[in-house]
């Protein structure tokens, strides 16, 4: 009761903040937020990375050694999940809130309180998602989801405890992802600096924007879907169950109207951050600003009318398997547009390569092949060999590994100079790179071969002809997954930089950059242009 | 640097001060899933956990929304801060319309795809799936082997009703959203009254049905896959009218108390946005759910 009225002395101009661990709890500030969601990321991301070393372990030969299968498929669905929801999106989200705001000139996100709340729904929703396997242990379940993350009906229907926990902490990233989103859009729309029209906008702030409807307009359709699931769970409704008049495929549809946007939602800021990273080594202005703006705009629109060509096999009408493939293969010309933006980028530019722009131009090549195994999985008939198989398994790493955890790290090693005040350890960066790069494709190139072979995905136990190739994807998935303690310790060595001696980053730390942020000092003041600035 | 933003003269926009509320709001989120996934699993803590999650999130909501509505009425938001909340409230808004598509979706589909689908199947196959199917007209064609014979609901009695209540309440509260713009507080407050009370009058009908439903018609969440389209959207529908309603009260309240001026009141527009939002659902409802 009295709660509304006791706050008459905070006045908005003398702050006091709180110290200590409820500084993260209660803080409004979009730099604060931030780094709660990228450190939040990366701590996921080494969760969910865990999890598939167990997995590949398993793998190591054929034959269960290591694990039951029940477990292997709980580790599959909720490695997919962490990565996706509580890794990729996070570390975006966090991306978002640092800079976002430093590179339009606004004060803050424009709804701060909010914005602490989509962080703080992470936890719990990641806890959720998590806890059926500590439960399992105490003899409570069977443990976590074991459907792999696209929950399909009717297997997810009939699945254990761990499908409700799965489904509560959708829910719960859901809110988290529209919070975001919301306030993502209400930034860039309101909080823009004077003179910054649109179409001043940095790319990265586009690509975010794009991002931002695209979750608005599937998240809601995916939280739809597993509440039917659950409905259908545990309330006697038959919406994928062919007895009452439903149908499985029906959950097909709905996931896949927000499944295949996301792939474009884990993707568009990457694609907006690579031209800042390129364009700054190559000390040039980001070629072919509005072709790369109205081909997100056009990625956007496609992304959500083309769904149904990841389930081509499960019995769909001809006509509508014809176009599901001609609109999914349209995608590759505004995606194209982007990769010759990208490209005539660095053109004759005054290139120099530090570790974010070798992680821009492993992004670069390696996405390419994510999106040229895209296009032979798009043709219908070729997907009648390749569906469900490890080509799909290699082809999606490219694109979300490759195009999406490397985009991250572009960005993480682009902007830390900007967050700390100090410069990164280039060597240890590089070496990171390198690993990385050998070692992804070591882990996933096989992946292809097998799948070509008909090695099938999801599955612990193979045929002893895929043994060779299994066994060289899980010595590189170890390489991979040990390389990343490297970035981990890079990203802990460059915010002590005092401690470990670093150079102090300037404003500008990289002499190419252009954007806005690179006008305010390293690390910026915790309260930045709360004086806009004025654009031309 | 300048010191002009365009439009409006006030450079500094407002960033709140830090709020434990977010946190303890996402905690009683956790508590509110955890109690409901242990309820519907028959573990003992279910019903306390949710009570305790639920009483959370209501002392987080009245506390929260009661410091915003301080900060509104000590000044804090200018034209800015408004429109960051009308851009907000927007976007939210549209995303709720994409959670009924969802609903919408599935209702288009299995209507024109699986239960037409299964249909086909029952006398040309040798094998038959589900030999119950009846080649009847939807509703009843989607009833299924599982389900028990129910009598769908009819459009022309409380629906229609419920229909011409939902549009008079959208009339009514742009009748008081017309006196605010010019300042007839009692013209204001009536509009407001009216509505809530018609809000509450269609959601007693909804109960209403229901009951009617289980009880007489045979019509459950059960019943074939009418059944599930019916009940998930209606219920999701009505769940939203009664958010509504809350806050139309909230607003009331507010309103009695005279907040608002003519020039000021974005808190009373977000919910005249989201009642309309409401009614043009449910025309979507009693068009595709009970009508056609």
């Amino acid at each position: 009761m009295s709660h509304a009225t006791t706050a008459p002395h905070e006045s908005h101009d003398h702050a006091h903040y709180p110290g200590g661990i409820l500084r993260w709890l209660t803080t409004t500030n979009h730099k604060d937020i931030g780094t709660m969601y990228l450190l939040f990321a990366l701590i996921m991301f080494f969760v969910g990375g865990a999890m598939i070393l167990a997995v590949r372990v398993e793998l190591f030969q054929p034959g269960l050694q290591l694990m039951q299968p029940e477990l292997f498929n709980q580790l599959i669905g909720v490695h997919a999940l962490v990565m996706i929801f509580a890794a990729l999106m996070p570390a975006a989200t966090g991306f978002a809130n640092w800079q976002i705001p430093l590179m339009i000139g606004a004060p803050d996100m424009a709804l701060p309180r909010i914005n602490n709340l989509g962080f703080w729904l992470l936890p719990p929703a990641a806890l959720l998602l998590t806890l059926p396997f500590v439960l399992a242990l105490f003899g409570v379940g069977d443990g976590a989801v074991a459907t792999g993350w696209t929950l399909y009906a009717p297997l997810s229907v009939q699945g254990g405890l761990g499908v409700d926990f799965a489904i509560f902490s959708i829910h719960i990233l859901g809110i988290s992802s529209i919070l975001g989103s919301i306030n993502v859009i209400v930034t860039i729309f309101n909080l823009r600096a004077p003179g910054m029209t649109m179409m001043k906008l940095p790319v990265f702030a586009w690509g975010w924007l794009i991002t931002a409807f695209l979750l608005i307009a599937t998240i809601p359709v995916l939280a739809g879907a597993v509440t039917m699931l659950l409905t259908d769970r545990h309330f006697g409704t038959h919406f994928f169950n062919a007895a009452g008049g439903g149908d499985p495929i029906l959950f097909q549809h709905l996931f896949w109207f927000f499944g295949h946007p996301e792939v474009y939602i884990l993707l568009l800021p990457l694609w907006g951050l690579i031209p800042h990273v390129l364009a700054t080594f190559s000390r040039k202005p980001i070629y072919g600003y509005r072709a790369q703006v109205y081909s997100f705009i056009a990625i956007g629109l496609l992304s959500v009318i083309v769904w149904a060509h990841h389930f081509f096999t499960a019995g769909l009408p001809v006509p509508a398997l014809l176009y599901f493939m001609y609109s999914t293969m349209s995608i590759s010309l505004p995606l194209a547009v982007l990769f010759f933006c990208w490209i005539a980028t660095m053109w004759k530019g005054s290139m120099s390569f530090e570790t974010p722009m070798l992680f821009a131009q492993g992004f670069i090549v390696l996405f390419g092949i994510a999106g040229l195994t895209g296009l032979v999985l798009a043709d219908v008939a070729a997907d009648a060999q390749y569906h469900h198989s490890y080509f799909v398994v290699a082809h999606f790493h490219y694109a979300l590994f490759a195009g999406g955890i490397m985009g991250v790290m572009t960005g993480v090693y682009y902007w830390l100079p900007k967050w700390t005040g100090y410069m990164i350890d280039e060597k240890l960066g590089k070496l990171h790179f390198w690993l990385t790069i050998i070692s992804f494709n070591l882990t996933f190139m096989p992946q292809f071969f097998v799948g070509l072979a008909g090695m099938p995905r999801r599955i612990p136990d193979y045929a002893l002809q895929f043994a060779e190739f299994n066994a060289i994807s899980t010595v590189g998935a170890l390489i991979l997954g040990f390389s990343q303690l490297l970035f981990a310790y890079n990203i802990w060595k460059c915010a002590k930089g005092a401690e470990y001696g670093l150079p102090k980053a300037e404003g500008r730390a990289w002499e190419g950059g252009e954007s806005l942020e690179w006008e305010l000092p390293s690390p910026p003041p915790h309260h930045s242009w709360e004086t806009p600035p004025v654009i031309k | 640097m300048a010191h002009t933003n365009a439009g409006s003269h006030d450079t500094h926009y407002f960033v709140p001060q830090p709020s434990i509320y977010p946190f303890i709001l996402s905690g009683g989120l956790f508590v509110l899933a955890f109690g409901f996934i242990l309820q519907m699993n028959k573990f003992g803590l279910g019903p306390w956990l949710m009570l305790a999650g639920f009483g959370t999130i209501l002392f987080v909501l009245y506390n929260w929304f009661g410091k915003v509505i301080h900060e509104s009425q000590s000044g804090a938001y200018r034209d800015w801060e408004d429109k960051s909340f009308r851009y907000g409230m927007i976007w939210f808004i549209a995303s709720e319309v994409a959670f009924f598509a969802a609903f919408f979706g599935a209702l288009f589909y299995v209507r024109n795809i699986s239960v037409p689908d299964l249909l086909t199947m029952l006398p040309r196959h040798d094998f038959t799936l589900y030999p119950e199917f009846k080649d009847l007209m939807w509703p009843q064609s989607g009833q299924g082997p599982k389900a028990p014979a129910f009598t769908p609901m009819g459009a022309w009695g409380i629906p229609a009703l419920n229909t011409a209540l939902l549009l008079t309440s959208g009339a009514t509260i742009t009748w008081a959203h017309w006196a605010l713009l010019k300042n007839n507080r009692a013209q204001l407050n009536l509009g407001l009254f009216c509505t809530i009370a018609l809000g509450v009058v269609f959601l007693g009908f909804q109960a209403y049905e229901y009951h009617h439903a289980y009880s007489e018609l045979g019509l459950t969440m059960g019943a074939g896959v009418y059944g599930a389209t019916f009940f998930m959207l209606t219920g999701f529908h009505g769940f939203h009218v009664t958010l509504g309603a809350i806050m139309l009260m909230v607003i009331y309240g507010r309103s009695l108390k005279g907040h608002f001026t003519s020039e000021r009141h974005f808190a009373f527009e977000g919910v005249a946005w989201y009642w309309h939002f409401v009614d043009v659902v449910w025309l979507g409802l009693f068009i595709f759910v009970y009508w056609l």
